[in-house]
């Protein structure tokens, strides 16, 4: 039997409201794995379970108050045009780039270059990898039809796979030291100061990655007091 | 490693044929990982429903070389590798496309099945006694994943297609374990009498079988239900006092 360590856990994800599990897009909740913020630097064995519990719950009761106050929104057809004129493309396409094929090379890149210990001459050549992989993304191509395809769905989750990775390699570069999980083989201390902000990741104009720090908001005084009389 | 031959059935609403496909294989492999493997190399449009790839999800059910199993618990080296491995769809049940059946009917068939109705509570504060022994019992059932293989085997959808006289295995074992619960109190013997067609299993045990998670579902569950349904309508003794007793039996 091979025992080692391996990644099992996303701990960035969706930035959305403590309370109410929203997103900052109106109606959009998240919660679970895809939700950020809850388990700081590291997730604790048995946490996620509780995180789906507690959050899910919210999550479900406000998605379902929002539902009720807001009537539904218009929806553009041409947005639903376009949608789905970018979902059919891989069946249209007739180079031969097999998505799977893809998809495992992002595999190995991520868990070679931005693995467990992480450092910036990788994490670099990560980034370059990553944008060869959306060019090779962009050129996938499938058969069949659109029912059962699993082909189909690789290529199509290809662009969030990339998205996500480039996300992360950048949030860890920009991250000059050592936190929890989140572990930099040339920055191995912890830095005070970049415990007091999250780093937050957006989209910018040309759908490029943009990086900013969001303070951390301090402790509810309620949860402060339980922490004070765990001591 | 070695090479192996995979001979899958490939097609849609139940037109197909099987398609040969060579590919590596290496230690600790199962089906499933090989029909993945495939699925990435040589056929990205393969169909194949699975899931938790740790034999609890019941999603991968086929047939491989002719058994009812699930694709991710059958070790490449419990199968002769030395000729093609077929892998083909469940057949008991309405063909999508290639590995997949439509296994919705189990679902509306569960749903006509009385729910679980438990006694009042024997405490005045609302909790009830149970013995370990009552406990045990229905243990085996609730082990059930719903890979449907019973159903799969079972001649009498299989074969037959009677599919609206007759629940199943899995449903047997289902209402055997609602049944036996020690505090249910409804009662589901005329259902399964009539309805739910329980005469028609003549115990095979061909579901016991093939059930991955060993239920003991022929001994078990179908035969002590069968007892219930004979007890109630069958007794040749009761028979004899209701015509020699009149109709006030």
């Amino acid at each position: 039997m091979e025992i080692g360590p391996t990644t099992h856990y996303v701990m960035g994800g969706v930035r959305v409201d403590g309370d109410s599990q929203m997103s900052d897009v109106p109606g959009l909740f998240a919660a679970g794995e895809c939700a950020a913020g809850l388990h700081g630097a590291n997730r604790l064995g048995g946490n996620s379970l509780s995180d789906l519990l507690v959050f899910g719950k919210r999550a479900g009761e406000y998605a379902a108050r929002f539902a009720k106050e807001n009537a539904l929104g218009a929806v553009s057809s041409q947005a639903i045009e376009s949608a789905e004129k970018c979902a059919l493309q891989p069946f249209e396409r007739k180079s031969s780039e097999n998505p799977y094929a893809v998809q495992h090379t992002l595999q190995d890149v991520m868990q070679d270059l931005v693995g467990i210990v992480r450092a910036e001459a990788e994490m670099l050549q990560a980034l370059e990898r990553i944008r060869e992989l959306k060019a090779r993304s962009e050129r996938a191509s499938v058969d069949g039809n659109r029912e059962y395809n699993a082909g189909w769905h690789t290529a199509l989750d290809l662009h969030n796979l990339l998205t996500i990775s480039e996300v992360i390699t950048r949030s860890a570069l920009h991250r000059k030291e050592s936190r929890g999980a989140h572990f930099r083989d040339d920055f191995p201390a912890k830095d005070e100061q970049s415990g007091k902000f999250n780093i937050v990741a957006r989209k910018g104009t040309n759908g490029e990655v943009q990086l900013a720090h969001e303070p951390i908001p301090p402790m509810p005084q309620e949860l402060q007091q339980i922490v004070e009389e765990m001591k | 490693m070695a090479t192996a031959t995979f001979r899958i059935w490939r097609g849609e609403r139940g037109e197909g044929q099987f398609r040969d496909y060579t590919t590596e294989t290496s230690e600790g492999m199962v089906v499933l990982d090989v029909v993945h493997q495939i699925q990435a190399e040589q056929a990205n449009d393969l169909a194949v429903r699975w899931n938790c790839k740790a034999g609890k999800c019941g999603s991968c059910s086929a047939e491989i070389n002719g058994m009812p199993k699930l694709m991710c618990m059958t070790r490449l080296n419990t199968l002769p590798l030395d000729k093609p491995v077929t892998v083909e769809p469940m057949k008991s049940f309405p063909h999508m496309r290639d590995l997949v059946t439509d296994v919705s009917w189990n679902y509306e068939v569960k749903k006509r099945i009385p729910k679980f109705q438990p006694r009042r509570p024997d405490a005045p504060d609302g909790t009830w006694r149970i013995a370990q022994e009552d406990v045990e019992r229905v243990q085996e059932f609730r082990k059930c994943i719903e890979c449907y293989l019973c159903q799969d085997v079972c001649h009498v959808l299989r074969d037959h297609h009677m599919h609206d006289k007759f629940i199943g295995p899995r449903f047997l074992v289902y209402a055997a374990a609602l049944e036996m619960h020690p505090l249910d109190v409804a009662d589901r013997i005329p259902e399964l009498t009539k309805d739910f067609g329980i005469g028609l299993c003549n115990i095979t045990k061909c579901c016991t079988k093939v059930c991955p998670e060993n239920i003991t579902i022929t001994d078990n569950a179908i035969i002590p239900l069968k007892e219930r349904v004979v007890d109630r309508f069958f007794d040749p003794l009761s028979k004899l006092f209701k015509v020699f007793g009149g109709s006030n039996t």
